[in-house]
């Protein structure tokens, strides 16, 4: 077991093990620090910024952190918790999220992430810009308009040591797109596994939907930062 | 202030539906018998619900459910904007332009193409897209409220829960601005 140390979160000392992540360390001493790309207990991706906190007086991604003795984090901060809203409104206005016709709503991390901001209306404006759906063969849907590019189902849905899903072309060309030889050996329970993994309604299974209703799903009954490892 | 305090006069409220379903107005009428209390706290004005169509007289509150998709909600909501203090955008239509605005990442001709020329149920028939004058032209997309007036608040939700509806009026009858509990904040 790693030493334990002594850390700060907004002058309140913390203990963690040297080197835990720090959002997984700031849950454990009960404080919620909102991220979507970071899943709990596997390596950083960093590609959200959403845990973005002030560390030792720098601007940093919490995820991509390690706890050391005597860290100095700052997350309750105005201006830092703004600059976290600024990017779930970013999120909602760069593709098309209408949580009314989305199978995903309730449970949906940037939803539930954007409740707990209190966010009504992004200060942004909404770019209406066309994003497809994409059937793979009847076993899988990826709906573009949701996608938020982080890369989860690209890093954490593996068929052996393969990846199933992979980013194609860059910036706001960027879409997921997935392995059909690989898919097509996908059972049921690993297409399950990826539609868990999506924090939104990006990756969906054909045919399935609504077997909980809305009003009843998990962030309708508990707030995502009660839910201490963000996944059900 | 001249310590000759006016009489206290009940905040008059004006409601409307723009490119909404009037699903937020049921959400609103779904308080039960708190909407007495509502009636009790707001005088109601121009609103569906009284069937009151021109502003007689200013008011306090203006809520508007759904955004604006034609000239003609374009026309009312600047009515509104005008004739009322306080506006508050009430559910995902009249904050994103909620399902109607699915159709602003298919365009405004080939939508109405869709519709009206080669539409899978009028096989057939001879189309024709109505185009008279009495009938209020669509927009070239679906409008959030915000993008055409300033509005003062907003209510998410689809509908809007009737308890959001009544933290949002106690809190405008009371002279707060409404700060909603994290557990009212739904946008599904
Ligand atoms: S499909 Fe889902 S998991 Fe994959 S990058 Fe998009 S949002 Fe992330």
């Amino acid at each position: 077991m790693a030493d334990e140390v002594t850390f700060f979160i907004d002058g309140r000392p913390c203990t963690a093990a040297a080197g835990d992540n720090l959002v997984e360390a700031a849950a454990d001493n009960g404080v919620y620090i909102p991220t979507l790309c970071h899943y709990k207990g596997h390596k950083p991706l960093g590609t959200c910024r959403v845990c973005m906190v002030r560390v030792d007086g720098r601007e940093a991604a919490a995820c991509t952190f390690g706890v050391r003795d005597g860290m100095r984090v700052d997350v309750d901060a105005p201006e830092l918790a703004d600059a976290r809203k600024a990017l779930i409104e970013l999120l909602f206005v760069e593709r098309n999220h209408f949580c009314p016709a989305c199978e995903k709503s309730g449970r949906c991390d940037l939803q539930a992430v954007a409740y707990h901001m209190h966010l009504t209306v992004p200060r942004f404006p909404y770019r209406y810009v066309p994003f497809t759906v994409e059937n793979f063969a009847g076993k899988l849907l990826i709906d573009h308009n949701r996608c938020i590019l982080c890369g989860r189902c690209e890093e954490f849905v593996r068929r052996g040591d393969s990846k199933v899903f992979a980013m194609k072309q860059r910036s706001s060309e960027a879409r997921i797109t997935v392995d059909l030889a690989l898919l097509a050996e996908m059972s049921a329970n690993e297409i399950a596994h990826a539609v868990h993994v999506c924090p939104v309604g990006a990756i969906l299974a054909p045919g399935q939907g609504f077997d909980t209703p809305i009003g009843r799903r998990k962030y309708d009954t508990h707030r995502i930062g009660e839910i201490t490892d963000g996944r059900d | 202030m001249d310590g000759t305090e006016a009489p206290h006069k009940k905040p008059i409220l004006a409601t409307v539906s723009l490119a909404g379903c009037f699903g937020c107005h049921m959400s609103l009428l779904d308080a039960d018998e708190r909407i007495l209390d509502v009636l009790a706290a707001f005088e109601l004005h121009r609103s569906p619900l009284t069937d009151i169509k021109r502003f007689a007289k200013r008011c306090d509150v203006g809520l508007i459910e759904g955004g604006c998709c034609n000239d003609e909600n374009v026309h009312v909501l600047r009515e509104f904007r005008e004739n009322c203090d306080v506006l508050v955008a009430v559910g995902a239509c009249a904050i994103n332009g909620g399902l109607p605005a699915l159709r602003n990442e298919i365009g405004l001709e080939a939508c109405l193409t869709e519709a009206y020329l080669e539409m899978p149920t009028g096989a057939g028939a001879e189309g024709i897209i109505p185009a008279d004058a009495d009938i209020p032209k669509l927009l070239d997309r679906v409008y959030p409220c915000h993008e055409v007036v300033k509005i003062d608040y907003f209510l998410p939700g689809c509908p809007p829960p009737a308890d959001a509806f009544w933290a949002l009026l106690t809190a405008l009858a009371a002279g707060r601005a409404p700060d909603l509990p994290t557990e009212l904040i739904h946008y599904d």
